[in-house]
C-alpha cells in the first residue's frame, strides 16, 4: 500500500523539459488513498504553524485548535512558558478543554474529572485512593497520568510551530531560506508584531492544495481579481496603476517560496495612496523615514513598496501584500479544507489611525468577505468539482516560466511546492 | 421627525421585508439607496465581540459608504466570479423588535435565516440584524446595519460573496 502511493506520487508528475511541460495528475486533488498518505507523509513530518505568540500575551491564556486533525490547546502557562498540549484526556480520551480560548489555570476534564494545571501535569484523578499505591505515586510511571505534549514545539520570530514527528530537524533549519522573507516582515514593527482580534475561520470545498498553488499565484490577480482591481483604481486615484507586475518568484528550498514584487496599492508601511489623506502622508513619510534609519534605503525601500506572498511548506501562508496576514489551510477531507486567518500588525500601530487604514486594506481584498477572497474560493471550488473529469482529461499544467529566470507571474512556487510534495510522499514509500 | 416618532413595529417590519425583498431579487442599487450617504455596514467576526470597534478588530465586512457603493458595484458585474452566474437566495426575516427608540434614530433587531444555492450545494447562513433607521427627507433610511452571524465559524459556507 505505501509502495502504491509512493509510485502515484512519482506518477503525479510528469516534467517534459523538450517541451518546457510541467504537469500535474489531476486525481492528486481527488485520491483518498492519496490524501491519506498526505496525512502521514506530511501532516505527520513538516513543522505546521499554531499560532502566535500574541494571541496568548498573558499567563494562562489559552486557544483550542485542530492541527493537521489532531485537538491541541495552544497555551501560556502559569509560569509564562507557551505550550502545545494534545487536547485529550490521558485517562479516557475525552477532550480536556472544550472552549475556544480563554484563561484558565487548570483544565478539568467533564468525563470523569481527571484535572490537571496547564503546564499538562494531573492534579487529581477520580477516586485515587481505589488506584494502585504506585499508580499515581511520584517518580514512579512519571508523566503517565499527565496530558502529552506535541511531540515537537519551536517558534521563529513569535510564529509558533509544531511537529508530531519527533526526530523532525529544528524549526530553523526547516525554514531556511524562508527566514529571511519572515524577517522582512516582522523587521517592519518596531514593538513587535500583534495579532488584531480574533481569526477568520472559513473553509473551501476544495482539496487543499489548491489553496496552497493559490496563495503564491500571481498571474490570477487580473483575470479573477478585476472587481478588486477596479475599487482599488478608486482609492488610488489611478496612482497605483501599472502595466505589468514587476517582481521575481524564488524557490526556498524544502517546498517554500515566494512571489516578490512591487505593490500596486497602498501599504501601511509604507506606500502612501490619496484616499489616506495628507495627514496619513505625514505618518507615512515618518515611518519610512524610520525604516531607512533601522536598515538603510534599500531594504527599506524593499519592506515598504515591495509586496511578498510566502508559502511555507506545507500549509502557512505569510501574505505581506496590502495588509499583513498569516493564513493557514487545514485539510479536513480530499475535497474539504478549514482556512484560518490572523491579521498582524505593529504593536505601535494599536490606537493610531494606521491600524484603521491597515484594517480597511485588508477587509478591501481578504476574507470570506473581500472583494476578492470569494473570487478565489470559487475558482479553487470550480477546479475541485471540474476534477471529477480526471479520468478523460487527467493532467493540470504548471508549465509557465520553464527554464527561464522565473518572474512573479510564473508559475514556479506552484512547481516547487508539487516536487517537494512528491519527493516526502515518496520517501515515505521508501 | 414625525415618521420615526410614529413608527410602528408593522411599518418597520414593513421596511425590512422590502429590503429583504430587494436583496432577494439582486436590485442592488436600490437596496444601497435605502441606506443613507454616509452609512455603514458591518459584519463582525464569527469569533469574539460583535460590537468591538472595527477601527481596531477585524471584521468579516465593515464597509463605509464608499465601500459599500463599490460593493454593489462590484456584484453587478459578470467579473464578480463568486456571484455570477447569481445565486439563488431567499432570506427570513422575524422576531422584529424596537432595541432603542429615540428622537432622530431608531434601532431595531431582526432574527434571519438566508438561504443561498449555487454550483450545486445549498447554504443557510443565520444570526441576527441590527438596523440604525433614521429619517431622510420623508424617508426611512438606514444608517447602519450590522449582522451578528451565530454561526461558530463561516463552515462549510466558506464565504460571505452575498449581503446575507
Amino acid at each position: 500500500m505505501q509502495h502504491h502511493q509512493g509510485a502515484h506520487a512519482d506518477a503525479a508528475i510528469r516534467i517534459d523539459e523538450g517541451s518546457g511541460r510541467f504537469r500535474v495528475a489531476r486525481s492528486s486533488y481527488t485520491d483518498p488513498a492519496l490524501h491519506a498518505a498526505e496525512m502521514d507523509a506530511i501532516f505527520s513530518k513538516c513543522w505546521l504553524f499554531v499560532g502566535h505568540d500574541s494571541e496568548i500575551r498573558k499567563p494562562n491564556d489559552f486557544f483550542t485548535r485542530r492541527i493537521a486533525g489532531r485537538p491541541v490547546i495552544f497555551l501560556r502557562d502559569r509560569e509564562g512558558t507557551v505550550r502545545c498540549l494534545l487536547n485529550i484526556c490521558p485517562h479516557r480520551g475525552a477532550q480536556v478543554c472544550r472552549q475556544r480560548s480563554g484563561s484558565a489555570r487548570l483544565f478539568s476534564c467533564i468525563y470523569h474529572g481527571w484535572a490537571f494545571e496547564n503546564t499538562g501535569k494531573v492534579i487529581s484523578i477520580a477516586e485515587a485512593d481505589t488506584y494502585h499505591a504506585q499508580f499515581n505515586a511520584p517518580g514512579c510511571n512519571a508523566g503517565l497520568n499527565d496530558m502529552v505534549p506535541v511531540p515537537r514545539f519551536e517558534s521563529y520570530r513569535g510564529l509558533w510551530f509544531l511537529n508530531y514527528d519527533p526526530h523532525a530537524v529544528s524549526l530553523h533549519d526547516y525554514l531556511g531560506g524562508a527566514r529571511e522573507y519572515i524577517d522582512i516582515v516582522m523587521d517592519q514593527a518596531d514593538q513587535g508584531m500583534r495579532v488584531v482580534g480574533e481569526t477568520q475561520e472559513y473553509s473551501a470545498r476544495a482539496n487543499w492544495k489548491l489553496l496552497a498553488e493559490n496563495s503564491t499565484d500571481i498571474l490570477h490577480v487580473v483575470t479573477l481579481h478585476p472587481t478588486y482591481l477596479d475599487m482599488v483604481k478608486t482609492n488610488s486615484a489611478g496612482t497605483m496603476v501599472r502595466g505589468k507586475v514587476v517582481g521575481k518568484s524564488v524557490d526556498l528550498g524544502n517546498g517554500h517560496a515566494v512571489v516578490e514584487r512591487e505593490a500596486s496599492y497602498g501599504r501601511p508601511i509604507a506606500q502612501w495612496i490619496p484616499m489616506w489623506g495628507p495627514e496619513a502622508k505625514v505618518e507615512i513619510d515618518a515611518i519610512y523615514a524610520r525604516l531607512v534609519e533601522r536598515y538603510g534605503e534599500e531594504r527599506a525601500k524593499r519592506m515598504a513598496t515591495g509586496a511578498r506572498n510566502l508559502l511555507v511548506f506545507p500549509n502557512l501562508v505569510i501574505n505581506d501584500i496590502m495588509s499583513v496576514t498569516l493564513r493557514t489551510f487545514q485539510p479536513a477531507a480530499v475535497d474539504y479544507m478549514e482556512v484560518s486567518v490572523w491579521a498582524i500588525a505593529p504593536g505601535e500601530e494599536f490606537g493610531k489611525p494606521a491600524l484603521e487604514r491597515r484594517l480597511t486594506n485588508f477587509l478591501e481584498f481578504l476574507g470570506p468577505g473581500g472583494f476578492a477572497t470569494p473570487d478565489d474560493i470559487e475558482a479553487l471550488e470550480s477546479c475541485q468539482r471540474a476534477f471529477a473529469a480526471s479520468r478523460e482529461a487527467p493532467w493540470n499544467d504548471l508549465s509557465k516560466g520553464l527554464g527561464r529566470e522565473p518572474d512573479a507571474t510564473d508559475e514556479l512556487p506552484q512547481r516547487v511546492f508539487w516536487l517537494e510534495w512528491r519527493d516526502r510522499l515518496m520517501q515515505r514509500a521508501g | 421627525m414625525a415618521l420615526l416618532e410614529a413608527l410602528s413595529r408593522a411599518e418597520v417590519e414593513d421596511f425590512l421585508i422590502l429590503e429583504a425583498s430587494l436583496l432577494n431579487e439582486w436590485r442592488l442599487e436600490e437596496w444601497r439607496a435605502l441606506f443613507t450617504e454616509e452609512c455603514r455596514y458591518l459584519v463582525p467576526n464569527t469569533s469574539g465581540d460583535p460590537y468591538a470597534p472595527p477601527e481596531s478588530s477585524l471584521y468579516l465586512i465593515a464597509d463605509d459608504g464608499h465601500h459599500l457603493t463599490e460593493r454593489v458595484k462590484r456584484l453587478g458585474k459578470k467579473t464578480a466570479h463568486a456571484e455570477y452566474p447569481r445565486s439563488r437566495t431567499r432570506r427570513l426575516i422575524s422576531n422584529v423588535r424596537f432595541l432603542e427608540r429615540k428622537d432622530a434614530m431608531v434601532k431595531v433587531e431582526s432574527s434571519f435565516i438566508t438561504y443561498r444555492s449555487s454550483q450545486g450545494v445549498t447554504d443557510t447562513f443565520f444570526g441576527r440584524h441590527e438596523h440604525c433607521i433614521v429619517e431622510q427627507s420623508g424617508r426611512l433610511r438606514i444608517e447602519e446595519k450590522r449582522t451578528i452571524l451565530d454561526m461558530e465559524a463561516l463552515r462549510p459556507q466558506g464565504r460571505l460573496s452575498i449581503i446575507v
